[in-house]
């Protein structure tokens, strides 16, 4: 039995608060940059309170872009990123959701085949196939499209996985009662495998959502003009200067831009996330 | 509205391994039939195969006067209620209940009032916006009833409804679903292996053992006239004292008989049709001398359970899941009798009582 003694509070939080300031002093740091004019941010001493061009920073990053390098405003590579990040963890949760039921409920030549295949793609990260990839997607005239920043990224092992994993929970007699209620294999799925399977969903589509949101390498490749360039690339554009100072009070605006729909998509989705993770309604 | 023909129905796993092995029985029109044997008998298999949920290797099942052998579950017109009950957990009591009806595109004014019926039969009208885990086992089994009363099936399959309640609420579910069935007439298959529930459920009981049939009657003609030694000791709690007997004790047992011609056989005599007498006491008919060896009193009666003294180091014939140790005797007798551990007594039956099988406990051999 542990006593209660307050010194044992007081080093606890202690050490805790330490942990949470390691982790939250860069992102403060980014915070506060974007909230200075260029001079500033450059001479060496950060300041550690906000300063008077955070308006200015913001306007500028969203509606007019940099003046080097990535002259397209952070407002449009937003909506790239939105929309590509949104692609890719809808079409994971669908094809992964449809692969997992087939793999669980159906039986055909080479069932476990076709699982074990899927399985071992997770062993191959998107940068192991990026060649390949590349000349599919070039081959399919798919480069600087929506299509071409989705479509390569949404096969998901992980998904498939974890519907299994859930749909093997799921008691049979549910499936045989709805057969018993005359409910076919698509009514079965709509009406009683989905509405079950919410919390999964929701628990992939935050991670795949931020998976999506991440990517970096991939979008860096399929995309060469800047209007399809997504929000993660962007930011490493602005500060690749030749013989100019890069705009690091942009960037970090850009920076805490990047980090809002991640951050908004966790905190909306949170409830039912851990939900997902933790506990099935059955 | 149907009775349901068994005809001959054998099941076959991929594997090799034969679950069922060539049944044939009929459950009339608006009988209650019981099916009951030990887990892994082939019962659950059985009424899977009645429900269209497992397929049929060979036989025909035949619902209504029509084969169903190729017909899907839910154009078989039965409803089925699951051990885990098997409600939608998404899905309101409501909804629970409608699924099935919405699924045949039925009416929903019709769907209404057949709800609203059955969960007025059942008393689980407050209920009907609730979901399946805001209600207790004992409603979730009321839910489970409904669904299958809404379809005015023609036949009912319940799959040990029971097992998940406490031992209180399964004895008031047992006598409500058998109210239930008589009220509505619908033909009934009903799997337990629970014998109590098999012997006061049933019009028709069926013991299952091995993938085959025992015994197929009323439940009181079998439990007085058990077929086989597995039937004897399924039927009857505790069940029937089985001691083997060769031909010299069989003749003595049985003189002026014409059982005393047996070889070799089962002597079955059930515990409640023993009495004790002291050792000192003269016995006529059949007598067996036992040594108390623990005592269980229950209140209204009371089991003692005695070796049998002068049997020692015989091997016992058969053993099977079910049975009593090899040379050990039960016997009931009133709550007020209670021997001391350790005494001797004599525990007596009259011949009328005795019952006899063959040595491999296959056949009843009767008078």
């Amino acid at each position: 039995m542990v006593e209660h003694r307050p010194w044992n509070d007081i080093i606890a939080y202690a050490i805790l608060t330490f942990g949470v300031f390691i982790v939250a002093f860069p992102v403060y740091l980014a915070v506060i940059a974007s909230t200075h004019d260029a001079a500033t941010v450059v001479n060496g001493n950060m300041p550690l309170l906000p300063g008077g061009h955070a308006l200015e920073n913001y306007y500028r990053a969203v509606f007019v872009g940099g003046s080097r390098t990535s002259r397209e405003p952070v407002g449009h590579m937003l909506m790239n990123s939105l929309i590509s990040a949104t692609g890719i963890a809808v079409g994971k949760i669908f094809i992964s959701i449809l692969s997992a039921y087939a793999v669980v409920y159906f039986r055909f030549p080479f069932r476990m085949t076709a699982f074990w295949i899927i399985f071992v793609t997770l062993m191959l990260p998107v940068e192991v196939r990026i060649y390949p990839t590349y000349k599919v997607m070039a081959d399919l005239h798919m480069l600087d499209t929506y299509a071409g920043l989705i479509l390569p990224l949404i096969a998901s092992a992980t998904g498939t996985l974890l519907f299994r994993q859930f749909f093997m929970t799921v008691p049979d007699e549910l499936l045989e009662a709805s057969r018993i209620d005359g409910a076919g294999p698509i009514r079965f799925f709509i009406d009683t495998l989905l509405p079950l399977s919410v919390t999964t969903i929701a628990a992939l589509f935050v991670i795949q959502f931020i998976y999506g949101w991440n990517q970096y390498l991939w979008p860096l490749l399929i995309t060469t003009q800047d209007s399809m360039q997504t929000i993660v690339t962007g930011i490493k554009k602005m500060l690749t200067t030749t013989d100019e100072l890069a705009e690091w009070q942009l960037a970090m605006a850009t920076a805490v831009l990047a980090m809002l729909p991640p951050i908004a998509v966790v905190v909306f989705m949170q409830r039912l996330f851990v939900r997902g993770l933790v506990e099935t309604e059955k | 509205m149907a009775n349901v023909v068994l005809r001959n129905v054998r099941k076959t796993y991929p594997g090799g391994f034969e679950a069922i092995k060539g049944i044939d029985f009929e459950v009339g029109d608006g009988q209650f039939c019981v099916l009951v044997g030990p887990s892994g008998c082939g019962k659950s298999t059985l009424l899977r195969m009645v429900a269209g949920l497992e397929t049929i290797t060979s036989g025909e099942i035949d619902i209504g006067g029509r084969i169903v052998n190729q017909i899907e579950p839910a154009e078989r017109d039965i409803a089925m209620v699951f051990q885990n009950y098997a409600l939608y957990p998404h899905m309101t009591v409501y909804n629970n209940m409608a699924y099935g009806l919405r699924n045949r595109g039925m009416a929903k004014p019709e769907i209404e009032t057949r709800v609203q019926e059955a969960a007025r039969i059942l008393e689980i009208g407050p209920m009907l916006d609730r979901k399946p885990r805001q209600l207790s086992g004992g409603q979730r089994q009321r839910v489970a009833m409904g669904r299958a009363i809404v379809r005015q099936p023609k036949v009912f399959l319940f799959d040990e409804p029971l097992s998940n309640l406490d031992a209180k609420l399964r004895i008031a579910m047992r006598v409500e679903i058998r109210k239930l069935q008589r009220r509505l007439a619908t033909t009934a298959i009903y799997v337990t292996h629970d014998q109590l529930e098999a012997m006061t459920l049933a019009d028709i009981l069926v013991v299952m053992n091995g993938g085959i049939v025992e015994q197929i009657g009323n439940p009181l003609e079998i439990y007085q006239k058990p077929a086989t030694t597995f039937v004897a000791s399924f039927i009857g709690a505790p069940p029937m004292n089985l001691i083997p007997l060769d031909g010299a004790e069989l003749h003595a047992q049985f003189a002026g008989d014409s059982r005393s011609e047996t070889e070799a056989g089962i002597l079955g005599i059930r515990p409640e049709d023993l009495s004790i007498l002291p050792a000192s006491e003269t016995v006529g008919g059949f007598a067996l001398e036992l040594m108390v060896d623990a005592i269980e009193r229950v209140g209204p009666e009371t089991f003692i359970y005695g070796a049998r003294a002068h049997r020692d180091g015989k091997p016992a014939i058969s053993r099977k899941p079910g049975e009593l140790p090899p040379g050990e005797v039960i016997v009931r007798v009133p709550g007020q009798i209670a021997p001391a551990i350790g005494e001797r007594i004599v525990a007596t039956a009259p011949r009328d009582k005795l019952h006899l099988f063959s040595a491999d406990g296959r056949r009843r051999i009767d008078l």
